[in-house]
């Protein structure tokens, strides 16, 4: 923490958590997909589900998903912009379980080209947020540091395959966890690291023969 | 990994082993920190000071909140002091916490209305600090390097805060929110008038001493009742502590210790009082006939 945690955000009113949180939401679910999507289903658990419309949340998620930073003076005008730029989207209360934090999120996001992706995430107060799955496996993600999603084979290896290319490019790993639905089925890696991942490194790992995908997703400021 | 708990006290102490006045120290310590230099820090503290102007001007103007529940007390105050008070009495409050309250229900209308404004320490307490610190440079000729500086000031008591209790209202109800902006507040005055380090901790101590127990209970969850009435009596709060602890009076508990008398009293508060809508006066008869036309008009 440091001082402009306490003086700042700058933010569009009114709430850190419903506002400011649901906007980084949206700027890090969109990162995932990798492009602005063309279509949005989102599903709104607990206190998000009861107060998203009065709160400004919808349509702070969706400024988050046209790619705007939780300051743009856009952003109560969001629902009629995207609807002007042809984004497809509707909000569904939803039960994301009982586990899930009361300001939960889930995104369900295609991309022009039908490229998809399906996001969970919380907003967890003071505008800091957690996104805790992506494509079903648990993830977990704060967007303060870009991050590299690699879905793979679980096999003896691959994890130090990932680890030399970035070493290589001299990319260094804040921190990684690794995840598998079993033993030799599909398992995944998050990996924060400190410096932004270019796109022919992103491309590097796609080329590795157990690597299923690779996200790349920048930081949310 | 957890961080260590800061402790004003040290903090202090360290300014002084390094015969460093307070806010060199301050300034030293949060540019390692970011790694940048002193002047990027003071320039971006500007930057946040512009936007507290910006969203002063906006809430003057008299906005409205999407929800209709609040708005233009700003302007009506103003309205009212001009037109009536300064012809036949004296204001109540004197001209700086006068200035301080108007100024301080205008950004929190901007808030409330969805305009852009600076958390400070959060968004539902962030008209405390811009009332303050707008209200010391009309009437008591601060220059804006001194406003800048104190935001340093008020930006690392808050760190402090933040370490050894919670600025935030889920968790620490009201006090930890309006509370902490005050305090934070105060000692940025404290500093602005050439107090000292320890007259700093006494005035974040002494607003504690006032807001403690405070609860958060918002009419249907929305960030407007009694946020926005709060965010105007808060910087009462910091004023009357400022002023306590520039005239030598002190405080009795230093500040750490009434930080962490703040943690304790907001872990000990009901969930139903800590932002959740399900106590105080966000279940009074008025607020739940409001809130269940409200939810109905909203969800169609």
């Amino acid at each position: 923490m440091n001082i402009f945690d306490i003086i700042g955000p700058v933010m569009i009113g009114p709430s850190s958590s419903h506002t400011a949180g649901a906007c980084r939401l949206g700027l890090l679910a969109a990162g995932i997909l990798g492009e602005r999507p063309r279509k949005a289903e989102i599903v709104l658990h607990g206190s998000f589900a009861r107060t998203y419309k009065g709160h400004g949340t919808d349509r702070a998620l969706i400024a988050g998903l046209m790619g705007w930073q939780p300051d743009d003076t856009r952003i109560p005008d969001a629902l009629l912009l995207a609807d002007e730029a042809g984004m497809e989207f509707s909000f569904i209360p939803g039960d994301l379980g009982s586990k899930a934090h009361p300001n939960s999120v889930l995104f369900r996001l295609t991309g022009e080209n039908g490229n998809t992706c399906e996001v969970t995430g919380a907003s967890v107060g003071g505008g800091q947020i957690m996104v805790t799955g992506v494509d079903g496996f648990p993830v977990e993600l704060t967007g303060m540091l870009p991050a590299l999603f690699v879905p793979h084979r679980d096999e003896p290896g691959v994890i130090a395959l990932v680890s030399t290319i970035l070493a290589q490019k001299q990319i260094n790993i804040a921190s990684m966890r690794v995840f598998r639905e079993g033993k030799g089925e599909t398992a995944s890696m998050v990996i924060e690291c400190d410096q932004p991942v270019p796109p022919e490194v992103v491309h590097s790992l796609e080329e590795l023969g157990p690597v299923r995908l690779v996200r790349f997703v920048d930081r949310v400021s | 990994m957890k961080q260590d708990k800061l402790a004003w006290a040290k903090l202090a102490g360290e300014a002084e082993e390094k015969n460093l006045p307070l806010i060199e120290y301050l300034l030293e310590r949060s540019a390692a920190q970011l790694e940048t230099d002193k002047a990027s820090i003071l320039a971006r503290m500007d930057d946040a000071l512009q936007v507290m102007e910006e969203a002063v001007t906006f809430g003057m103007t008299g906005v409205k909140s999407n929800s209709g529940l609040t708005g233009g007390s700003a302007k009506a105050l103003n309205e009212y002091i001009k037109a009536t008070v300064n012809k036949e009495r004296q204001d109540l409050l004197g001209p700086v916490a006068g200035s301080a309250v108007m100024y301080a229900l205008a950004a929190a209308e901007a808030n409330a209305a969805m305009g852009r404004i600076v958390a400070a320490p959060t968004a539902g307490a962030s008209g405390i600090l811009p009332g303050v610190l707008l209200s010391m440079r009309e009437h008591c000729n601060i220059p804006r390097e001194k406003l800048t500086e104190s935001l340093v000031v008020a930006g690392v008591i808050g760190e402090v805060i933040a370490s050894r209790a919670s600025i935030a209202g889920a968790t620490g109800g009201c006090q930890a929110e309006c509370g902490s902006a005050a305090a934070m507040a105060a000692g940025a005055v404290v500093y602005m008038l050439g107090g000292s380090s320890k007259q700093i901790g006494d005035a974040v101590s002494i607003v504690f001493k006032n807001m403690l127990g405070l609860v958060c209970d918002p009419v249907a969850g929305l960030v407007e009742v009694p946020c926005i009435k709060r965010n105007a009596g808060s910087v009462v709060q910091c004023l009357l502590a400022a002023e306590l602890s520039l005239a030598g009076v002190g405080s009795f508990i230093p500040a750490d210790e009434a930080i962490d008398a703040m943690d304790k009293v907001g872990r000990s508060l009901p969930q139903g009082l800590r932002e959740t809508a399900e106590g105080g006066l966000a279940v009074t008869p008025t607020a739940r006939a409001w809130a269940e036309k409200y939810f109905k008009r909203i969800h169609g």
